[in-house]
């Protein structure tokens, strides 16, 4: 440890009194400490970073979460494989969607459940509806936080009417609980392909009258251009995934690189950027959703009738004049209800690519209803850690705007 | 001065804080209804015509709110700070005339409420009182995101009233006075005569860019966006009125918007002519005179009527502009902000002095 001058303290020049210099003590020198959060309006969820301060800069802080833990996977453990559907949703609320298909391909893995093609790309195109939402919520409240508020509505009138779509999929706006084990809670209604179409075409529309007025623009640039850099090696170091690595450089995409559903049959591109500040990731963010856009674009094409429920007997939860009008229909429902389905012995990883980066279910099963171990991994943890590298000797400002382009989602991130 | 006189100069600086006061609730309608436009949004329009009401309903939320004082503050000086914002606010109107003047009977009426021979030194020795106000309440507030609000804000203000001065200095050497009443009159004479169309000697067009300096100088002294860093909600959360609740905010608010009026009423006296009619205006004056067969006082009458309305015309096209480029720009960071202010617009001001000078001496203006 540095051995500190003790004049400097008003101290008298003596061993016993001599003061260690800890370079971990945020109080050190006596500089303004600040809380920034749990509750603070830039904090996107409850997180919070003690910061020192000096004038504006932030010579040092560490952050902390856990303000929203809800014990998941914990509950994953004490709930039927059908029940935890909903609190797929709580993840990263912003793309509840992705995280019900994740999970749902996550416990068809591990039985060995096939799904008809309708109702995989309903879910692609579900997948990529919440991607677009997310990263409207993204980039929006990122503007918003460095203070164009009027972008942040126009991207947020698109996300409306993408609930609006999702709202008629599945009832519910935010809270899906759209996907179960096996198929989908409800098939599309007749005409939802055609919707969606249209509304690819409005925000196709709405995303570059985006991009025109903040892309470019002076002050935007010159608040986001080399602010908050995180380059491809501290990336890989802080295991980075989704957005935030690409725009680092890191050329990965689990669609595109580990492909499940149909992603093999649609035609997308991965932006990458590479200088990895906070610009280039509102960059790849604003390039996905159109990249997004176009996937959705080509399911619709491409999604044709059929049934939404897999053949398996196991996990399908049977119709309801099936279980009014007989008794084995009945029995059937309550004991899917009460007991739940037995997931064979097994363990599986399950990743795929949500909004922030790679959302995972690693699941072991010990032949019960419940499962054994339920983790969950979200990117958003991972990103979470790089905040205090990422924002030290920055301004509180720039921090604000760091924080914003990573897209911490507090569900997801305390889980 | 007798009795009239006095009774008369009451009665102006009555019209005038009672006019400010009105337009503050309309501005905060101005604005929520302004962003919902730009927003695809409606805004408040329930209560009264086009929801105009709006502002008298905040206005009375506020009032009857609990005035409580936290327990951690500095009571006097917490209590003051609004007071110390809001008072130069209205002070500054003062000297801005929002009229030429006109003779009855023996008495000339001044359309201004007092017209000081130091004019716009009075201006910005009062409009730089403000920022004690904001001082104040930060520093009483006890609380670090005030304090830093209230730091960011002293130091943008002080930094911006340097370019706010020395841009005007231009003005100051073209018209040769500080009288805003005799800066007002003077942009009345031509300029150019480009065939049918006059083009007249206001400020803009003999000092575009010390117009220009001006204007970015008072989105900077009124705290708008993309200079709203002592306020900053996203940053230190609201800034100097952090602690502030009930009616004493309202105060802060009311002195923002006071403030913006003024900043626009300036840009109008300085930079646009002041009460000079609008193009077409004086031909309309013309035509309705003769078409009703007014006396001469009665012309006169009208003149001055037309004078006042496109003074106002023109502040209520800033106000908007302020509005407009607040819904429509990120915000800056604090060290951009001193960069701009030191390295850009102070030089720029003295560029413009500069080349004013010259052109003064060649005789060009």
């Amino acid at each position: 440890m540095e051995k500190l001058n003790n004049a400097e303290y008003g101290l008298p020049e003596s061993e016993h009194y001599s003061i260690e210099k800890d370079p971990d003590d945020l109080w050190q020198d006596s500089r303004v400490i600040v809380n920034i959060g749990p509750t603070h309006p830039a904090m996107h969820g409850a997180l919070r970073l003690c910061a020192r301060l000096n004038g504006e800069t932030i010579e040092k802080s560490y952050a902390e979460f856990g303000y929203t833990h809800r014990a998941k996977e914990k509950l994953g453990e004490n709930r039927t494989y059908h029940n935890f559907v909903v609190y797929t949703d709580r993840l990263n609320y912003c793309s509840a969607l992705i995280n019900n298909v994740t999970y749902a391909m996550a416990v068809e893995r591990l039985m060995g459940v096939e799904v008809p093609p309708r109702a995989v790309w309903i879910r692609m195109i579900c997948a990529e509806l919440a991607r677009v939402t997310d990263h409207l919520v993204c980039v929006g409240i990122n503007a918003l936080d460095l203070g164009a508020f009027s972008y942040m509505l126009y991207g947020f009138h698109q996300r409306e009417e993408a609930y609006t779509l999702i709202e008629k999929l599945c009832g519910a706006r935010l809270t899906t609980s759209y996907t179960r084990i096996g198929g989908l809670m409800a098939d599309a209604p007749s005409g939802w392909e055609r919707e969606v179409k249209e509304w690819v075409q409005r925000t196709r529309k709405a995303i570059d009258e985006m991009d025109k007025l903040l892309t470019n623009n002076k002050i935007w640039c010159q608040r986001t251009i080399g602010v908050g850099v995180f380059n491809k090696e501290q990336c890989m170091q802080y295991s980075f995934s989704g957005p935030n690595a690409r725009a680092a450089g890191i050329d990965l995409d689990l669609r595109r690189d580990q492909p499940c559903m149909f992603y093999n049959q649609v035609e997308f591109d991965v932006p990458v950027a590479k200088n990895g500040d906070v610009y280039d990731r509102y960059l790849v963010r604003v390039a996905e959703i159109r990249q997004s856009l176009n996937i959705i674009a080509q399911c619709c094409d491409k999604i044709q009738k059929g049934p939404i429920w897999s053949e398996d007997k196991r996990v399908r939860i049977p119709d309801k004049d099936v279980v009014f009008n007989t008794m084995e229909g009945m029995i059937h429902h309550f004991k899917f209800f009460m007991t739940g389905f037995d997931v064979p012995e097994g363990e599986a990883y399950t990743s795929f690519e949500a909004s922030n980066g790679e959302l995972a279910f690693y699941i072991v099963s010990k032949g019960a209803p419940r499962a054994h171990r339920m983790r969950i991994r979200g990117p958003s943890v991972w990103h979470f850690q790089a905040i205090p590298t990422m924002v030290e000797g920055l301004k509180i400002a720039d921090m604000v705007a760091a924080l914003g382009s990573i897209n911490i989602i507090a569900g997801e991130l305390d889980r | 001065m007798d009795q009239l006189d006095w009774i008369i100069t009451v009665g102006k600086c009555a019209l005038i804080a009672f006019i400010l006061l009105q337009v503050v609730p309309l501005m905060v309608w101005v604005e929520r209804r302004g962003s919902a436009l730009m927003q695809n949004r409606l805004g408040p329009n329930r209560l009264g015509p086009l929801g105009l009401f709006q502002g008298i309903a905040d206005a009375v939320k506020m009032l009857f709110k609990e005035d409580r004082i936290p327990g951690h503050v500095h009571a006097l000086y917490y209590k003051l700070a609004p007071v110390v914002c809001l008072v130069p606010a209205f002070m500054t109107f003062a000297v801005i005339p929002f009229g030429s003047q006109i003779t009855v009977g023996e008495r000339v009426l001044n359309f201004q409420v007092a017209d000081l021979n130091v004019g716009l030194l009075y201006v910005f020795s009062i409009a730089s009182l403000g920022v004690y106000g904001i001082i104040m309440a930060g520093w009483s507030s006890n609380n670090k995101y005030a304090l830093l609000g209230s730091l960011r804000s002293s130091a943008q203000m002080i930094s911006y009233e340097l370019s706010l001065g020395l841009s005007v200095i231009g003005i100051l050497m073209i018209f040769s006075s500080v009288k805003l009443g005799d800066i007002a009159r003077q942009q009345g004479e031509i300029l150019l005569q480009l065939g049918p169309i006059s083009i007249p000697k206001w400020g803009i067009f003999v000092q575009p860019l010390g117009f220009l300096i001006f204007m970015t100088s008072i989105f900077a002294e009124t705290n708008r966006l993309p200079f709203d860093l002592p306020e900053g909600e996203s940053e230190i959360v609201a800034g100097y009125h952090l602690e502030y609740g009930t009616m004493q905010f309202g105060l802060f608010m009311m002195a923002e918007y006071i403030n913006m009026t003024v900043g626009a009423a300036m840009i109008t006296t300085l930079y646009f002519g002041g009460w000079q009619l609008l193009p077409g205006m004086s031909a309309i004056h013309a035509h309705l005179g003769d078409l009703l067969a007014l006396s001469d006082m009665a012309r006169e009458w009208v003149r001055v009527g037309l004078e006042i309305t496109s003074f106002t015309l023109k502040v209520v096209f800033f106000l908007w502009f302020f509005v407009w480029v607040r819904w429509t720009v990120p915000r800056f960071r604090y060290d951009q902000v001193m960069d701009l202010g030191w390295k850009v617009m102070l030089p720029l001001s003295l560029v413009n002095i500069f080349v004013t000078g010259v052109l003064i001496y060649y005789k060009v203006i």
